[in-house]
C-alpha cells in the first residue's frame, strides 16, 4: 500500500520523493511554473485554495520553511495557522495524536507539518482523517519533498533538462533529509550521474543502493559537473567524533572558487540554507555569478504552492 | 486427575519418538507412553487423532510485566498468553522495575506466579545491581531463591571489567551468564540495522558491528574464565559465523534467536510500523537468511518468542520515539511451524528448538514426553490456520508485526504438572 | 437548431467590424485560454492594435476548482501591460454559464484596476448562470443544456465550430 497515493495514482499526501513516478514529479513543476507569475502581480493571490484551512505543525521550529509555507498558502487565499509545538512540551508520542484530532475537529483540510523524527509524517498521514491531506516539511534524517522539489524546478530552470546532468551533492549526506530528497528526484528524473562527496563519517551506509557514485575526494568528484549542491554541515557534528573542526572540513569539502573551477564553467550552485558561510561554502562562491541560492528561495513558494493546490484540488493528470 | 492422550501424533525429540501413540497422565507425571500403566482409570480421555502431541514448549523469553509495568500487561494475562501458545516453562528477564537484583523481587514474583495458572517461571536474575552495569549481584542469593541464570538484558557490562569478574564470579559457582550480544556504544541512539534500508529511511542506524564487537569480547572472556555463557539473540550473519566457530574450536556456549528475526528483515520497515521496532534490530535479508540455515544446522541452539507486551501508546508514535519490542509468546509455535514447512525441516527437528533444547538451557525439567517426567504436554493442530489479531491473542499487548497475518498451526490443548491450563474453545 | 454551424472566419471578421470602431489607442485586447486567445490572435490582427495581446488563464480562478482539480496544462497569464485605467476588450469563443467570464474579470482585478471590462464572444449559446451578457457576439443561438459548442484549431490553423 502506497500511502501518499490515492487508489487512482493521483497525490493523497505528500510525504516523500522516493517512489513518486516521474509524471507525478513533473506534473508538480509544470504546476509551479504556472505558479511563477502570481508573486509579481499587483494582487499577489489567487483564490484557489479561498475557505481551506493550513495547519503548520512545526513539531520542530523552523522559521525560514514555515515562513515559506505560510506565504504559499496565502498565495492561494489559504487560511493559515501556525503551530509551534516545542519538543520538551511534546514528551509523550500520545500527544501527537491528540493535537492531530483536535485540528481535524477544527475542519483542518491540510497539515504542513515537521518533526525531528524520521517518518513522522508517516505516521500523522496514517492516523489523519480521509479529506485531510499531510505534507511533509522534514522528518528527521528522512525526506523534505518540497526541498527536493524546488531544487529540481531550480536545476530545470538554469539547466532545461535532466538527462544530460551530472549533479553532486557535498557534505553530511548522512544526517540530510534534503540530500535524500535530492537523490531520489534526481534518479527518477532521469539524471545519469549523481554523485555524493563526503568523508566516510558523513556518508550512511549503503548509499551507493540509493544509485549515486560514492567520492571522498573533493576535487575528482566535482571533475565535470553541471550542479554542485552543498548541504549545511551543523555545528553539533563536531561534538560526535563526526569531524575534528570545521576548519578542516572547510579545507576539504568546502567550496572554494578554486575547487568550483574543476566543475564545468557553467555549472550552478546551490544550497538550501541557511549557509555556515566558510564552513560548507566560501562567500565568494556563495555570492559568485554561478550561485542560483537566492532563486530557489523564490522557486520554493511556487512550488509549494502548486503542491498545495494539486492536493486540495484531489484529482490531478 | 488421570488423563488418557489418545491416538495422538507424538512427538519427543529427546528420545527422536514420531509415532502415533496414547500418553497416559496421572498425579502430575507421564506414567505411560504407549501402553497404559496397570489399573489406569482415565478422568479425562482427550482425542488427540489428528494432533500432534509434543512435550510443552520452553520459551527463553517472557516479559511478564511484573514488577513494574502493570499498566502494559499483567502477569495474570501474560501467563495466559502463554498458556495458550502451548507455552509450560519460561525464563523471565530481569528487566522490570525494579530490576530483579534482590532475593526478595525473586521470591515474590515466583510466589505470584505459583498461585496463578499457566507455566512455570524461571527468573533470570540481573547480572549487575540495578542493570547498571557497575555492582555484581548477590548471585548465590539470587540463586537460592529461585533464578536459573544471570542476564544484563539487552546489553553487556559496558564495561569489559565488570564483565570479566562477572564471569569469574559465575564461573566459580558455576552459574550461567545469558549475555545479549550489544555493544551500547557502538547501539547509541540506533533504531533500525544500519544497511541500506535504514539510510533511505533516515533512521539511525545500529550497525552489526555493535553484535560482533560485543559477541569478540564475550568470547575472548569467556575462553579466559571458563564461564556458562547461553548468547541471547543473535541477529547477524556474522555473529553466527562467530558462534559456530567458536563452538568448533570446543568452546561450551549456546545460543538463541527470536522467532520474529526468522521471518522479518529490514525490508519490512519501509512503512515506518513501529511494530517492526525490535531489539535486536531486524538486520538484512543475507542475516535473515543465516538465521534460518543455523536453525537447520544446529549452529543455533533454540527459538524464543522474546515477548516483550507494550501498550498501543507507545507504539502509537513516530518509529524512533516508539518503545522497541514485540509480544509473541502465542506466535512462537506457528512462527517455527512456518519457518520448518518453508525451509523443509522434519517437525521433530522444529520441535525441538522450542521444547527440548531450550529446557537443558534452562536446565530445568520439562521439554520431553519419557515416562516419569512431568506432565508438561502441548497438543496442537498443525494444519490449523487462524489470524493473529487482538481477538485472538489473549496477551494484554496487541504489539506484534504479525497482526492481521495468517498463522499455521493452533494449540489445542496445554498441560502444565498433569493439569489442563489451556483448552481451545471452538 | 441549426444544421451547421457558422463559419468561425466569417465570425470573427463580422466580430472585428463591429468593434472598430469602439477601439482606442487605450484599448487592451485580452484572449482567455485556450480558444478565446486563438480569436482574439485574430481580432488583434484585423484591428491592428497597437498594444500587445494579453492572455488569461483562468484555471487558478475557477469555481469549480474543489470538484474537478487543477487542469494540468495551466499556462502563464500574460498581461504585459499595466491595466490601470486600461479599456480591455476581453475575448473568449463560446459564452455559456458566464462562470469563465466572472473568473476572468476576478483575475484581471487582481493585476490592477481597469477603467472599463468589455466582452467580445464568438458565439453566444445562451444558458447563461450570471448576469453576464457580451458586449459584441459574432453568433447568438440556443442549444439545449446537454450539448457542447466547441473551438477547434486545424493543422492549417484554421478555425472551426463543431457542435457535439
Amino acid at each position: 500500500m502506497n500511502l501518499q497515493l490515492n487508489p487512482d495514482g493521483s497525490l493523497r499526501h505528500l510525504l516523500t520523493l522516493d517512489g513518486l513516478p516521474r509524471t507525478i514529479l513533473t506534473h508538480i513543476l509544470d504546476t509551479a511554473e504556472s505558479f511563477m507569475d502570481v508573486g509579481e502581480r499587483e494582487v499577489k493571490k489567487v483564490p484557489l485554495l479561498r475557505g481551506k484551512s493550513i495547519f503548520n505543525l512545526f513539531f520542530e521550529p523552523s522559521t525560514r520553511t514555515r515562513t515559506t509555507f505560510e506565504i504559499a498558502a496565502k498565495r492561494l487565499s489559504a487560511d493559515v495557522v501556525n503551530l509551534n509545538i516545542s519538543t520538551s512540551s511534546q514528551t509523550k508520542g500520545e500527544a501527537i495524536l491528540d493535537t492531530v484530532d483536535n485540528l481535524a475537529a477544527m475542519h483542518a483540510d491540510m497539515f504542513i507539518v515537521r518533526h525531528s523524527q524520521s517518518g513522522a509524517a508517516h505516521f500523522i498521514a496514517r492516523n489523519v482523517a480521509p479529506h485531510i491531506s499531510v505534507i511533509n516539511a522534514g522528518d528527521g534524517r528522512h525526506s523534505h519533498p518540497t526541498q527536493g522539489l524546488l531544487d529540481m524546478f531550480t536545476i530545470r530552470r538554469f539547466k532545461g533538462e535532466f538527462h544530460n546532468l551530472t549533479v553532486a551533492i557535498v557534505g553530511d549526506v548522512l544526517h540530510s533529509r534534503v540530500a535524500r530528497s535530492q537523490i531520489h528526484a534526481l534518479t527518477t528524473l532521469g539524471v545519469p550521474e549523481v554523485r555524493v562527496i563526503g568523508p566516510k563519517t558523513l556518508l550512511p551506509t549503503g548509499v551507493e543502493q540509493m544509485g549515486v557514485k560514492v567520492f571522498h575526494d573533493m576535487e575528482a568528484g566535482l571533475a565535470g559537473c553541471d550542479v554542485v549542491i552543498m548541504l549545511r554541515l551543523q555545528n553539533e557534528r563536531m561534538k560526535g567524533a563526526l569531524l575534528p573542526s570545521a576548519q578542516e572540513y572547510f579545507k576539504f569539502f568546502g567550496l572554494t572558487p578554486e575547487k568550483l573551477a574543476l566543475a564545468k564553467p557553467d555549472a550552478i550552485v546551490m544550497h538550501p540554507g541557511p549557509m555556515n558561510r566558510g564552513v560548507e561554502i566560501a562567500s565568494e562562491v556563495a555570492d559568485g555569478p554561478q550561485s542560483v541560492i537566492l532563486p530557489q528561495v523564490t522557486y520554493g513558494i511556487a512550488v509549494r504552492m502548486a503542491v498545495m493546490a494539486i492536493l486540495a484540488g484531489g484529482a490531478t493528470a | 486427575m488421570k488423563i488418557h492422550i489418545r491416538n495422538g501424533r507424538v512427538i519427543d525429540p529427546m528420545s527422536a519418538r514420531d509415532e502415533i501413540a496414547d500418553i497416559f497422565v496421572a498425579a502430575g507425571k507421564i506414567v505411560g507412553n504407549g501402553h497404559a500403566p496397570a489399573d489406569f482409570h482415565a478422568n479425562r480421555t482427550i482425542d488427540a487423532s489428528g494432533l500432534v502431541v509434543c512435550p510443552g514448549l520452553v520459551d527463553l523469553s517472557v516479559r511478564l510485566r511484573e514488577p513494574g509495568f502493570e499498566y502494559r500487561a499483567t502477569l495474570e494475562s501474560e501467563m495466559l498468553a502463554a498458556a495458550a501458545g502451548g507455552v509450560t516453562s519460561l525464563a523471565c528477564p530481569p528487566d522490570t522495575d525494579p530490576p530483579l537484583d534482590e532475593p526478595g523481587l525473586v521470591e515474590m514474583l515466583k510466589f505470584r506466579a505459583k498461585n496463578l495458572p499457566g507455566p512455570r517461571v524461571y527468573p533470570i536474575g540481573a547480572l549487575t545491581q540495578k542493570l547498571e552495569g557497575k555492582l555484581l549481584t548477590e548471585m548465590a542469593e539470587l540463586t537460592e531463591a529461585g533464578c536459573r541464570a544471570f542476564t544484563q538484558a539487552d546489553a553487556v557490562p559496558t564495561d569489559p571489567q565488570v564483565l570479566l569478574r562477572a564471569m569469574q564470579y559465575a564461573a566459580t559457582f558455576g552459574f550461567s551468564l545469558w549475555l545479549r550480544p550489544q555493544n551500547l556504544s557502538l547501539a547509541r541512539d540506533g533504531v533500525a540495522h544500519d544497511g541500506a534500508v535504514a539510510s533511505r529511511l533516515g533512521l539511525p542506524g545500529i550497525p552489526a558491528l555493535a553484535e560482533t564487537v560485543a559477541l569478540a569480547t564475550i568470547l575472548l572472556l569467556a575462553r579466559e574464565t571458563g564461564a556458562r555463557i547461553h548468547l541471547a539473540r543473535l541477529s547477524t550473519r556474522e555473529g553466527i559465523a562467530m558462534v559456530r566457530a567458536a563452538k568448533a574450536q570446543g568452546l561450551a556456549i549456546t545460543c538463541d534467536v527470536a522467532s520474529t528475526h526468522v521471518h522479518l528483515s529490514e525490508n519490512d520497515l519501509v512503512s515506518f510500523d513501529s511494530h517492526l521496532h525490535l531489539v535486536p534490530p531486524l538486520r538484512g535479508l543475507r542475516d535473515r537468511d543465516a538465521i534460518r540455515e543455523a536453525l537447520r544446522d544446529g549452529s543455533i541452539d533454540a527459538l524464543c518468542s522474546d515477548h516483550t507486551p507494550v501498550d498501543e501508546e507507545v507504539k502509537q508514535v513516530p518509529f524512533g520515539e516508539s518503545t522497541p519490542g514485540a509480544s509473541g509468546v502465542e506466535l512462537l509455535l506457528p512462527l517455527t511451524l512456518k519457518w520448518a514447512r518453508e525451509m523443509d525441516v522434519p517437525l521433530i527437528q522444529a520441535i525441538d528448538l522450542i521444547s527440548w533444547k531450550p529446557a537443558q538451557i534452562l536446565g530445568v525439567p520439562g521439554g520431553n514426553l519419557a515416562v516419569g517426567s512431568c506432565a508438561d504436554i502441548c497438543i496442537f493442530d498443525e494444519a490449523a490456520e487462524w489470524i493473529a489479531t487482538p481477538k485472538t491473542l489473549a496477551s494484554q499487548g496487541g504489539n506484534t508485526p504479525f497482526l492481521n497475518h495468517a498463522m499455521q498451526g493452533q494449540v489445542r490443548y496445554t498441560l502444565i504438572d498433569g493439569h489442563i491450563d489451556f483448552e481451545f474453545a471452538h | 437548431m441549426p444544421a451547421s454551424l457558422p463559419d468561425a472566419h466569417t465570425l470573427i471578421t463580422r466580430l472585428a467590424d463591429a468593434i472598430a470602431p469602439t477601439i482606442t489607442p487605450n484599448t487592451f485586447i485580452v484572449g482567455i485560454h485556450t480558444g478565446g486567445v486563438w480569436v482574439a490572435e485574430r481580432l488583434h490582427a484585423m484591428l491592428r492594435s497597437t498594444q500587445p495581446l494579453g492572455t488569461l488563464d483562468i484555471s487558478f480562478y475557477r469555481d469549480d476548482f474543489s470538484r474537478i482539480g487543477l487542469h494540468p496544462q495551466v499556462k502563464p497569464s500574460t498581461l504585459p501591460v499595466d491595466l490601470e485605467g486600461r479599456d480591455i476588450l476581453l475575448v473568449d469563443d463560446v459564452l455559456h454559464s458566464g462562470r469563465t467570464v466572472r473568473a476572468a474579470m476576478n483575475e484581471l482585478f487582481d493585476y490592477g484596476r481597469p477603467a472599463s471590462i468589455r466582452l467580445a464572444v464568438l458565439v453566444d449559446r445562451g444558458g447563461h448562470e450570471l448576469p453576464v451578457r457580451p458586449d459584441f457576439a459574432g453568433h447568438t443561438l440556443s442549444i439545449p443544456s446537454n450539448q457542447n459548442i466547441n473551438l477547434s484549431r486545424l493543422d492549417d490553423g484554421h478555425l472551426t465550430l463543431t457542435l457535439a
